[in-house]
């Protein structure tokens, strides 16, 4: 009932239906006030920073943008606090995030550790292997059918593979260290990639290629100068997929034998010492290391593919 | 050398054959067609679709190769000729990448072909004049409309200074007014640079207005059903397609169209 109130509110631009509304709201969360107090306290938060944002985005427009996930981020946080708090939920089942906080303000040293063992040395450098890979058997598929024949399906083969069945193995081979990691995410990141340049190159129209045809343009020239940059959007597409998978990989691959430190050796040990705030802490480092990567390569790619229709403003 | 391209024939089909293999079994595209173009000269090729007019212009730009029969550009056989840039092809649609400023388009295949950077600088500037297009060499092909695109898809066929121009239908998704000024762009194109120029389109009046012959053809099999040399003056006026001898001639092609269409 409330829900759509605001809405109607808000559009109509009434300062008497603001009243009212505010008059409903108020007498509403008393009402539940007078059953629960923490309830409605945290219901009243949530009434008022909904408010503030659809006042933001419908009257701040140009910081809109911005502002408003700003808000909306902090209101989760704080509700979050405010749950945890007014329920007393064990930091077992769900610590706050001032708990979080605290353990990554005091933990700084060993989750740096943690981050560079694994994001740093184990996921950057399979990434960038994997892509590069990806990119030099993308190109001789493209040049030789045979191969196309050959290598996709032994690509999907693999890319089908269970990282629980790879993983160990790859320790074995590739030892306890981040070698093994940066394997695991190779492998992990390679076929997506893979399969999208193989189809960025097909993405040039018969008309441009026939273009190429006409000026004698070389298959070199042909390739720099029109299939790979028609490739761009795909092989962006392939990246950001691979950004996620290439976390995943190095963290998940950690729990199969590590040294004594790394992000996944952190959660799996802290787990098993019910430590969960250094999991959350940990995971927290993992979400913003994904996001900062996947942030990263969306840049690029706006830098590198303005011309692309989903991409022009 | 001049002298020399005047008197041998430009592009010289003799006895061409050109067969498609598709899932429903052959497609005869071309059949016996014969058809010598003198240096100079601006040829139409009009017809029904299915007729093999694309297929004639693709196959002399050895992007479709006949099944038999001689073809000849320059000389030489197609696929020579286009490895020596013979010729500047302007399709449907502009094809300009999007990636690329429409300067960058126009320098496209001179960077190919290893022109010097001063070289490609000044030919990009001359053609972009050349096709009124002037001023507008920084923006990118999607910041144009589809007429300054086409042009703009002109003048990269014309950069490299190619002695035949193939346009293939290049203004049939145009609308009728910018389809009129970009004719008469043509004809002055053609009559400063003096290129031989062959012509696709299905337009009668565009086809008699642009033309020094119009080549009428047919479908299934595609042949030639008629040639026909217009006695119109080299200039023209955009109203001269309300005088007595266009009229003429325009009749005579259709003609032509509907007694290809009767072989049915």
């Amino acid at each position: 009932m409330s829900r759509s109130t605001p809405h109607w509110t808000v559009q109509t631009d009434d300062t008497m239906h603001w009243i009212a509304f505010i008059g409903v709201v108020a007498c509403a969360l008393a009402a539940v006030g007078f059953v629960s107090p923490g309830l409605a306290g945290i219901l009243g938060f949530w009434i008022v920073a909904w408010v503030i944002n659809l006042w933001v985005a419908r009257y701040l427009g140009a910081f809109a943008g911005w502002l408003v996930p700003i808000i909306f981020g902090i209101t989760i946080l704080l509700l979050w606090e405010m749950v945890v708090a007014v329920y007393a939920v064990p930091p077992v089942i769900l610590p706050a995030p001032s708990a979080i906080g605290a353990t990554i303000v005091r933990a700084a040293p060993i989750l740096w550790q943690d981050f560079a063992q694994t994001i740093l040395k184990g996921a950057m450098p399979g990434f960038l292997i994997g892509a590069g890979a990806a990119f030099l058997t993308a190109i001789a598929i493209d040049r030789s059918p045979f191969l196309q024949r050959g290598l996709l399906p032994i690509g999907s083969f693999v890319a089908a593979l269970p990282i629980v069945g790879l993983a160990p193995i790859l320790v074995m081979w590739f030892g306890f260290d981040w070698q093994s990691k940066a394997a695991v995410v190779v492998v992990m990141v390679f076929f997506p990639i893979l399969i999208n340049i193989v189809a960025g190159l097909q993405a040039s129209e018969r008309m441009q290629r026939d273009l190429m045809a006409t000026w004698g343009a070389s298959y070199l020239q042909t390739l720099v100068k029109l299939r790979l940059p028609a490739a761009m959007p795909f092989l962006f597409n392939g990246l950001k997929i691979a950004s996620t998978l290439a976390l995943i990989g190095a963290i998940v691959a950690e729990f199969f034998g590590s040294p004594i430190y790394g992000m996944g050796f952190r959660i799996s040990t802290e787990v098993g010492r019910l430590g969960l705030d250094m999991v959350w802490a940990t995971i927290a480092v993992a979400a913003l290391a994904g996001s900062v990567l996947y942030g990263l390569i969306a840049l690029i790619e706006r830098w590198v593919t303005f011309w692309h229709p989903s991409q022009r403003h | 050398m001049d002298e020399v391209n005047a008197a041998a024939p430009v592009i010289e089909a003799k006895g061409l054959n050109l067969v498609f293999q598709t899932a429903d079994g052959p497609v005869q595209a071309l059949k016996d067609v014969n058809l010598t173009v003198g240096a100079g000269e601006f040829v139409s090729f009009i017809g029904p679709s299915g007729c093999g007019k694309t297929t004639f212009l693709r196959a002399v730009a050895a992007l479709e190769h006949p099944t038999s029969g001689s073809l000849t550009v320059n000389g030489m056989t197609p696929d020579e000729a286009r490895r020596r840039r013979a010729y500047g092809y302007v399709f449907q649609a502009a094809g300009l990448y999007p990636w690329r400023t429409i300067a960058g388009n126009i320098r496209l295949p001179l960077e190919i072909m290893g022109f010097s950077k001063a070289e490609i600088a000044s030919r990009v500037d001359r053609v972009l004049d050349l096709v009124e297009l002037g001023g507008f060499g920084r923006k990118f092909p999607w910041q144009l409309s589809g007429g300054m695109q086409q042009r703009a898809s002109i003048a990269r066929a014309l950069a490299f200074d190619a002695d035949i121009l193939l346009m293939d239908e290049p203004f049939g998704a145009l609308d009728e007014i910018v389809r009129d000024r970009l004719n008469e762009e043509v004809l002055k194109l053609w009559a400063r640079t003096g290129k031989t120029i062959g012509f696709v389109t299905h337009s009668i009046p565009e086809a008699v207005y642009l033309s020094t012959r119009i080549v009428v053809m047919s479908p299934r099999p595609g042949r030639i059903t008629d040639v026909i040399d217009s006695a119109l003056p080299k200039e023209r006026p955009l109203d001269i397609r309300d005088s007595r001898e266009f009229i003429e001639i325009a009749h005579r092609v259709r003609e032509g169209l509907r007694a290809g269409h009767h072989d049915d």
